[in-house]
């Protein structure tokens, strides 16, 4: 009675799977590699692409957002003369460029004046680190996942050495870069060793009007004690599809920030997926939205606490225009021994029309006892009567109305450490506030 | 010279009718009382003039200096010099109260195609105010009125109305909820504003805010109507023989 009966391909699921028979031989990496690329395949072949009848993926039908699988991306042309990170201009960072899905070094600006920073392509990493097994983090049993490993390009590996405080933070630029759409699938994997601290960035940036697809992911493993700030910048084009895949694993008396804001892009989805694997160690995955159009931006979080002491904080805000859709599935999983976890998490959604969405989700899978978690999810229109007060004190109502948003958004924002990018992203919020209609 | 004519205002909320044929003229320079029984419609009064959604006006007209300004939106009226002190003053996070004056008083003087205040004339401003009213700069750094105790709130409309110098400053029951020490500060900062140019109407249900901002004449309102109007002295009768005579007037 259970069995699954696979319909027939969709258009965009069979040009995947001839694009993978025609391809795999070609694709970087060999032996163990190459396996690990037919078994994903296999694995998502099985199942096909995620649509609404998966409850991971309700609110993001991957099956009817994704109409075609473009071609992969081709090499990169030269280096353009503006910015690759749009939002981030000006904060001083080392850039490591990641364009059509590969690692690009005429793109990037990254001096590596530390020696505590090792950094390498992707597959020249796992020649040279055999023992680094590709896809051990959580997060790997799903299906955008999959198609990352199956398709993998290239990307870049970084070790950040035992106890190094890295001055400047490491910004990982991924761009699409061309005049026709395409595909891109880079992979990322990150060592933050014992005791060390770093702020890195991900940006996710590419030309308007143009429906390229991204695949991203990024595989971050953090020693014991190690403190990392981590921010995801999404200013994707207008027409682009972006599903990016994080997997993390925490170690003991560690402290992991991430920060995801979304911009661009016409269907996004931020899958993040954390294990608490020490403890005493703590965790907080925010994020804020800024919506229009017809924007479809999904933030799923799977947080495990796998051991107990740790503490886990999740604070989404997302401003909704337009006829846009924001989601938040968020789900915190206590195991049986994962005593004294404490685990809080909190979304808001700030609907400015009333087309548009938001959808919710927060659940709790709690199998220890002695535990304090919580969730609150709250979604409405600005509130009329702080508009009023801010009216009759002489702000006209487009001015009124963005300083609330402003404020709304502010919250989040300012748990961002690194001033520089706290001001980037607070410029982009008062610049998208300002081009509204 | 009348600065304010109200003239037979009718007004609903929600359907239901709250003003039926109110009148009042208020003078240049003039601190008028209201005072009057619940439910009478003196808040409705206040939201009226600040200009209020669903408040709706069935009848009747309101002119400042002659014009009417039942179209404008609480913002012009602002810069026209309307200003309301709130009885429930909102509490606005993540908008520090120094950025929300200067943002205030810039869109005021924007609209009247003045120029903005430069930085130092602005701190100057809310420097002096601001300790007369005894607001440190504490509180000028945080969210406006996130986590203020009431006189907190209460003072902090007045440091609002002492910014913006309006020209017709509406204060609803500003001393609900104070103390006897609150209600001096604050009443000490109000009377600091009187000015020939600067009129007041000082809504309130009780007769002890008036010991401290005496007022030149007194409105009774009951039922959506001005009943009766007379000197200061008219606020300690009503204090000795209290409202319900002007509950069977008015039926």
């Amino acid at each position: 009675m259970n069995v699954e009966v696979r319909a027939t391909k969709t258009p965009a699921e069979q040009a995947l799977a001839n694009a993978f028979a025609a391809m795999r031989g070609t694709l970087p990496g060999e032996g163990a590699i190459a396996a690990l690329r037919d078994e994903a395949f296999k694995r998502f072949d099985a199942k096909g692409l995620p649509h609404r009848r998966v409850e991971e993926w309700k609110y993001t039908d991957l099956r009817a957002l994704m109409r075609e699988a473009k071609p992969l991306a081709g090499p990169a042309g030269a280096r353009p003369k503006g910015d690759i990170a749009p939002i981030l201009t000006g904060v001083e960072a080392d850039r490591i460029a990641i364009v059509n899905g590969r690692y690009e070094p005429a793109w990037s600006d990254f001096k590596a004046s530390d020696p505590g920073v090792i950094f390498a392509e992707l597959f020249k990493f796992l020649a040279d680190n055999p023992e680094y097994l590709l896809g051990e983090v959580p997060g790997g049993d799903d299906p955008a996942q999959w198609l990352n490993t199956a398709f993998m390009s290239g990307g870049v590996a970084l070790r950040i050495k035992r106890g190094t405080a890295v001055a400047k933070p490491i910004h990982i630029a991924h761009v699409f870069s061309g005049d026709a759409a395409a595909a891109m699938y880079p992979r990322v994997v990150i060592i933050v060793e014992l005791g060390a601290q770093v702020t890195l960035v991900e940006s996710f940036s590419g030309p308007d009007s143009l429906d390229y697809q991204v695949n991203s992911a990024l595989e971050l493993a953090i020693g014991d004690g190690a403190h990392v700030d981590h921010i995801k910048v999404g200013c994707d084009g207008d027409k682009a599809l972006r599903v990016s895949t994080l997997g993390v694993t925490i170690g003991a008396k560690a402290a992991y920030k991430n920060f995801a804001f979304t911009l661009g892009g016409a269907v996004v989805r931020n899958q993040t997926f954390v294990r608490f694997g020490g403890e005493g160690s703590q965790g907080a995955i925010d994020g804020a939205s800024l919506l229009k159009g017809r924007q479809h931006v999904d933030n799923t979080l799977v947080i495990n606490h796998a051991v107990g002491h740790c503490v886990s904080r999740e604070r989404f805000k997302s401003v909704l225009d337009g006829e846009s859709h924001g989601i938040f599935q968020g789900k915190i999983i206590v195991e049986p021994h994962a005593q004294k976890t404490d685990g809080k998490m909190m979304t808001r959604a700030l609907l400015l029309s009333d087309e548009a969405e938001a959808d919710n989700k927060p659940e709790l899978e709690i199998f220890a006892d002695d535990v304090v978690c919580g969730h609150g999810a709250t979604a409405g229109a600005l509130d009329p009567g702080l508009k009023f007060y801010l009216m009759s004190r002489g702000i006209p109502a487009k001015e009124a109305e963005a300083l609330l948003v402003q404020a709304f958004i502010a919250e989040v924002i300012e748990e961002i450490a690194h001033e520089g990018i706290r001001d980037a992203l607070t410029f982009a919020a008062l610049k998208w506030l300002g081009s509204r209609p | 010279m009348a600065l304010l004519e109200i003239k037979n205002l009718h007004v609903e909320v929600e359907d239901k009718k709250i003003l039926k044929g109110l009148t009042l003229t208020i003078e240049k320079g003039q601190v008028a009382a209201i005072m009057g029984p619940n439910g009478s419609g003196k808040s409705t009064l206040a939201y009226v003039l600040a200009g209020k959604d669903n408040y709706h006006v069935t009848e009747g007209e309101v002119l400042l200096d002659g014009e009417s300004i039942l179209d404008m939106a609480p913002d012009e009226r602002a810069a026209k010099g309307v200003f309301l002190a709130f009885q429930y003053p909102v509490e606005v996070p993540g908008v520090a109260t120094m950025t929300f004056l200067r943002t205030a008083l810039n869109a005021q003087r924007k609209q009247r195609n003045e120029p903005e205040y430069s930085t130092p004339e602005f701190l100057k401003l809310v420097r002096e105010t601001s300790k007369h009213l005894g607001i440190d700069q504490e509180m000028l750094r945080r969210a406006v009125n996130v986590g203020f105790s009431g006189g907190e709130k209460k003072r902090n409309e007045i440091l609002q109305m002492a910014v913006l110098q309006p020209r017709l400053a509406v204060l609803d029951e500003t001393d609900s909820g104070l103390d006897i020490d609150a209600l001096k500060i604050v009443a000490d900062g109000v009377n600091r504003l009187r000015a020939p140019d600067r009129s007041m109407i000082v809504i309130t249900h009780y007769q002890r805010l008036l010991n401290y901002i005496v007022p030149d004449v007194v409105h009774v309102m009951a039922k959506g109507r001005v009943v009766k109007s007379g000197g200061k002295e008219l606020a300690l009768e009503l204090e000795a023989s209290g409202y319900a005579q002007f509950a069977d007037e008015a039926a």
